[in-house]
């Protein structure tokens, strides 16, 4: 279990690397792999390409980091001549453990300013992705973007059926 | 000898009532101003952001080792469950510690989800309930609970305003109660999240410490306007919880109770609960003394018959 996680976070220290090298070089990646849960769910290969082809603005996605720039109100009192930033990858500004130990004292020591309550890693993906997902009529499920490992099924306990519940509630 | 013992047990009764008259009021003007555990941690549950994926179900039910469920975690039917006429949604009991219901309301177009387990209560009725002291508020936040010293009375069944401990009556032989426990032995002892919290795709749930909890959830509702009710449940109610929550709808239409009211449990019985140690030490002494008075104003060592005769006196005078 434990050498399961070491080796998790092995794997996600690399994607990150591999990730920041991409973003340093200022290329646009083709594709993303996105793995923040790649316990119970297999990374999932985002087409960045495709993405950019569906005629959004960068800032769509990159707030104001890049592209045009944000149009949002409550970004543009500060971010109205914000140039755009060195680096515009999500997990740059969106850590992947906002609730390690140190994290929390981080908020805790700047709880009064405005990016404090910014959502981590796994979040910013589904706010972003999901959101815009059903307006554009996009897969919106768990399953439709996220393939489930053996150990995902064991977790969700999908070998339950009906007849296992019936024997669960008598005992 | 019965004037040492008598001396020796009036002293001991005058020290008795000064301890109980100056300590009594004393600890409950403590008990009153106590304010829970600020740096302590909890979780901000943002209704809005919650969309009922059930992921905190499977992984409470993986960290704790609970009972596999009646039906997959990834099965939304369970939504549609009611009990008691349809008036009672699914709750928390001893197969599971948490549980994420359905509620279609009148204010919301889209359905909002609501998460359920313990509060962790600054002042929680259970601990209060409990005669064995068999709860336990941790400095860490956590209400845990120990099995080995619980008698199995059920008193913080009742206690609870949530209705949140559950209780193995599917165990013959050892059936103790069960609840969420914040993960406390397992994670945020060791300054981990609860298992709910980290598997959460969308932070419906904020682990963090409660005194900024309590600033992020009033910050979220000012900077959103319009997303929020202009409430954080959780902050005031029952003398605080360390689990609050945020809601686009009104709370009582997902299953809250609107006005528990900001006092902690304890103190509908504290007034009460004060005055019995003042009756079990004051008045045995005080009635001890009357007595040993009423003897000695017969004569030292007076026999029985005398008292006796002393009482017909008086019956008869009357």
């Amino acid at each position: 279990m434990s050498a399961k996680q070491i080796l998790t976070n092995l794997m996600m220290a690399l994607a990150c690397i591999a990730a920041g090298s991409l973003a340093q070089a200022g290329d646009m990646p083709d594709q993303a792999s996105l793995d923040t849960m790649v316990k119970y769910f297999d990374a999932v290969e985002f087409d960045h390409a495709m993405h950019t082809e569906l005629g959004e603005d960068c800032s769509a996605c990159h707030h104001h980091t890049t592209g045009t720039g944000t149009t949002d109100e409550r970004c543009v009192s500060c971010h109205a001549d914000s140039n755009e930033t060195a680096s515009v990858s999500c997990r740059d500004c969106h850590v992947a453990e906002p609730f390690s130990a140190d994290h929390i004292n981080l908020v805790s020591a700047n709880v009064y300013l405005y990016h404090f309550d910014k959502p981590g890693l796994k979040a910013a993906y589904h706010w972003n992705c999901v959101s815009c997902h059903e307006q554009m009529d996009g897969p919106t499920g768990c399953q439709d973007c996220h393939t489930r490992t053996a150990e995902g099924d064991a977790l969700y306990r999908v070998d339950v059926t009906g007849s296992q519940a019936a024997e669960t509630t008598g005992h | 000898m019965s004037g040492i013992s008598r001396r020796r047990f009036l002293a001991a009764s005058v020290a008795g009532c000064a301890a109980t008259t100056l300590a009594g009021p004393k600890k409950a003007l403590a008990a009153g101003a106590f304010s829970g555990y600020p740096d302590g941690m909890g979780v901000l549950v943002d209704l809005t952001r919650c969309i009922g994926c059930r992921s905190c179900e499977a992984a409470c039910n993986n960290e704790q080792n609970l009972p596999a469920p009646n039906k997959p975690f990834d099965d939304k039917s369970v939504f549609d469950e009611t009990f008691h006429g349809g008036k009672q949604k699914r709750r928390p009991d001893e197969n599971a510690y948490t549980v994420v219901n359905r509620y279609d309301t009148e204010s919301s177009s889209k359905p909002v989800y609501r998460k359920v387990q313990c509060n962790h209560c600054s002042e929680p009725a259970c601990l209060s309930s409990c005669f064995v002291n068999a709860y336990t508020k941790t400095p860490e936040g956590a209400v845990i609970y120990n099995s080995k010293v619980c008698v199995g009375c059920r008193n913080c069944m009742i206690a609870c305003p949530f209705n949140i401990p559950g209780y193995s009556y599917s165990s013959a032989f050892d059936p103790v109660v069960k609840k969420c426990i914040m993960c406390y032995d397992t994670r945020l002892k060791k300054g981990l999240p609860p298992a709910c919290v980290d598997i959460c795709p969308q932070e419906a749930l904020t682990f963090g410490k409660r005194k900024d909890l309590i600033k992020i959830g009033h910050q979220r509702i000012q900077t959103h306007p319009g997303r929020y009710v202009n409430h954080l449940y959780g902050e005031k109610e029952l003398g605080g919880t360390h689990w609050m929550y945020l809601s686009s709808v009104p709370f009582e239409e997902v299953g809250f109770d609107p006005n528990p009211g900001n006092e902690p449990i304890i103190n509908n019985v504290k007034d009460f609960l004060s005055t019995v140690p003042m009756v079990l030490a004051i008045w045995p002494a005080m009635f001890t003394g009357f007595h040993l008075l009423a003897k000695k104003k017969d004569g030292h060592g007076g026999h029985e018959h005398d008292v006796e005769e002393h009482h017909d006196e008086e019956g008869g005078a009357q």
